[in-house]
């Protein structure tokens, strides 16, 4: 009951939220809304223990594949997106064979040498890639109605609920991933993956699993970026934005669902609100840096901790 | 009775260092049988090798006439041989309970798809209860809520039983499962284990502990070095000479 009362009041706050901001303003929530999905899709990357550092570059394949879905097929727009999460998924699934051969730094260093070389193909190749100028004039989202209201989507607001909601539904499906047997499994695979093959767990078919998942929802994320910045070029996802990612989910914590996501809308706010009104947008890195450093120092287990001290421990799964 | 294991001619070698050297037994089916050896005689190798945890270096294992080795360890976990750890090796972070329902995975196959439409409702509470049966079996029930790596010792021993018990399997191989218990909870457990086998679970069992070994066991296999040493009743092995001689020439502690 006070779940319902809580959920609706916060579904009420993120549909007025735009009303209150400026044009510009408008235009970052659109770009955090779609890195909520990033940088969630993440955490469920994690959950089986390995990190990668081609996340990012993952998303990027989304983002190519929709935008050339619709250049070179004109496929409608949300079918090339839904595709584009797929494109993700199905390379990301080709690039668990050679991957998963490694745990730990290795896989770390490898899933980064994997998503160089996909960034090199873009650059390399400049049909159907673009090169290093990557795509222009990318389709955006047509405008359509649904009665009460007309999506306009030269209107930021417009594509900030269109995006929302499909970064919503995502949402849900991946927490119900978490909170169900498979989660559980992820969890497993995690903390003792001895144990886990013991019970008869295939182990990196697990692993494979969370990472073909996480990329398809990155892979949407990408999609999502693409048809409404209308550009993309094979710097847009670059390990720079991989240290965002990384620092947004070390600053949340990743031991709980909202952690990276809690993580994401705060560095957001203090990047766009205070950096840029103070001046400081081009020291971003360099505080970016600062913050992770200072969060590992104080606050080893991230924001997440402060709000589950605050709250109280709740924990159930399976 | 036909064996349900048979171990013919196991060698595991790591390096220049063979721990099991031509290795062979067999295990009757529906029996507690005790594998003993000095500390150092290849007894968790040779679980390993059997488990699927290691490829052996040589010879063959058996599964109900079916040959095992060489296959992945979640495999054999599939054909029904399920090991725990010498080491208390628990899902530390999660709950008790949790603990036991990933041991329920090979019965109840998570589904992604009905995870995510919530169609496996009645599976996920059969394996709850699943679950909860087994760590009642093993007189865990008062604690699932807690976290697994908070239990005391010999209620983590007892947990790694749960989470095999809770597989379903029809062998289980169990390395020191006595280890941390006070002398009070190991005959408590000797008895959960004739129960278990009484209910048609096969147990192959290392442990240091000779009492327990010599109350429980149908049959002992002895190794040393790597090799067999003695094979017959407890009665048999305690009076063997090269066992005695195995114990008391090197070390005197047996493990
Ligand atoms: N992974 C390994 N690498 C190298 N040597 C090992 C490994 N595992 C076990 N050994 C060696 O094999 C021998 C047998 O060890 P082990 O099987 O643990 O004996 P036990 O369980 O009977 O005490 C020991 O000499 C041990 O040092
Ligand atoms: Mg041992």
């Amino acid at each position: 009951m006070l779940r319902a009362v809580i959920g609706i009041a916060l579904a009420a706050a993120l549909v007025a939220l735009p009303h209150g901001l400026s044009f510009s303003q408008q235009e970052i929530l659109v770009f955090l809304t779609i890195n909520v999905l990033l940088v969630a899709s993440y955490r469920l990357l994690t959950l089986t223990g390995e990190w990668s550092l081609g996340h990012v570059v993952i998303m990027g394949v989304g983002a190519y594949a929709s935008a050339l879905f619709t250049k070179q097929l004109g496929l409608f727009v949300p079918l090339s997106m839904l595709l584009g999460a797929l494109t993700a998924a199905a390379v990301a699934w080709a690039l668990s064979f050679p991957l998963f051969r490694m745990k730990g730094f290795y896989f770390l260093i490898g899933s980064f040498a994997a998503g160089e070389i996909i960034r090199l193909l873009w650059k390399r190749f400049r049909d159907p890639f673009g090169g290093p100028k990557g795509l222009k004039g990318i389709d955006p989202m047509p405008d359509f109605s649904i009665g009460f209201y007309d999506f306009d989507f030269f209107e930021p607001v417009s594509y900030y609920y269109f995006a929302g909601t499909v970064v919503a539904v995502c949402l849900w499906i991946m927490w119900r991933i978490e909170h169900s047997p498979v989660g559980l499994t992820f969890h497993a695979v995690h903390w003792q993956d001895k144990l886990a093959q013991a019970s008869g767990i295939d182990v990196r078919a697990y692993r494979t699993r969370a990472f073909v998942i996480a990329s398809g929802f990155a892979g949407l994320a990408g999609a999502l970026l693409a048809h409404y910045i209308g550009t993309i070029n094979p710097n847009s996802f670059d390990v720079e934005v991989m240290v965002f990612v990384l620092t947004w989910a070390i600053v949340g914590g990743t031991a709980t669902f909202y952690g990276p996501i809690l993580g994401c809308v705060m560095l957001t706010v203090l990047n766009e609100i205070v950096l840029r009104e103070l001046g400081f947008e081009q020291m971003r890195p360099l505080i970016y840096g600062a913050v992770m450093i200072l969060s590992i120092l104080f606050l080893p287990k991230g924001l997440e901790s402060v709000v589950e001290r605050l709250v109280g421990p709740r924990r159930a799964r399976a | 009775m036909s064996p349900i294991l048979e171990v013919d001619g196991l060698t595991m070698r790591f390096g220049g260092l063979t721990a099991v050297d031509g290795l062979s037994f067999s295990v009757a089916e529906g029996v507690i049988h005790g594998l003993i050896g000095p500390n150092g005689a290849g007894k968790t190798t040779t679980f390993n090798a059997i488990s699927g945890f290691y490829r052996p270096s040589g010879g063959e294992i058996r599964l109900r006439g079916q040959v095992i080795s060489g296959q992945p360890m979640h495999e054999v976990a599939r054909r029904g041989l399920v090991r725990t750890f010498q080491h208390s090796t628990l899902f530390a972070e999660l709950t008790v309970l949790e603990n036991a329902v990933v041991g329920t995975h090979m019965v109840h196959r998570p589904n992604l798809l009905a995870a995510v439409t919530g169609s496996d409702r009645a599976a996920r509470a059969e394996a709850r209860e699943r679950a909860r049966a087994a760590l009642d079996f093993f007189g865990l029930a008062g604690q699932e809520n807690e976290r697994a790596g908070d239990l005391a010792h010999g209620h983590q021993r007892a947990l790694g039983m749960a989470v095999a018990y809770a597989a379903g399997p029809q062998i289980v191989l169990l390395d020191e499962p006595f280890t941390g218990m006070n002398p009070e909870e190991t005959r408590a457990m000797m008895v959960l284990m004739e129960k278990l086998r009484d209910s048609g679970v096969t147990i192959l069992i290392v442990e240091h502990d000779m009492h327990a070994i010599m109350g429980l066991c149908e049959r002992i296999t002895c190794m040393s070095f790597g090799k067999l040493l003695a094979e017959g009743a407890p009665r048999e092995i305690r009076e063997h000479p090269d066992v005695i001689e195995a114990y008391l020439g090197g070390t005197h502690h047996a493990a």
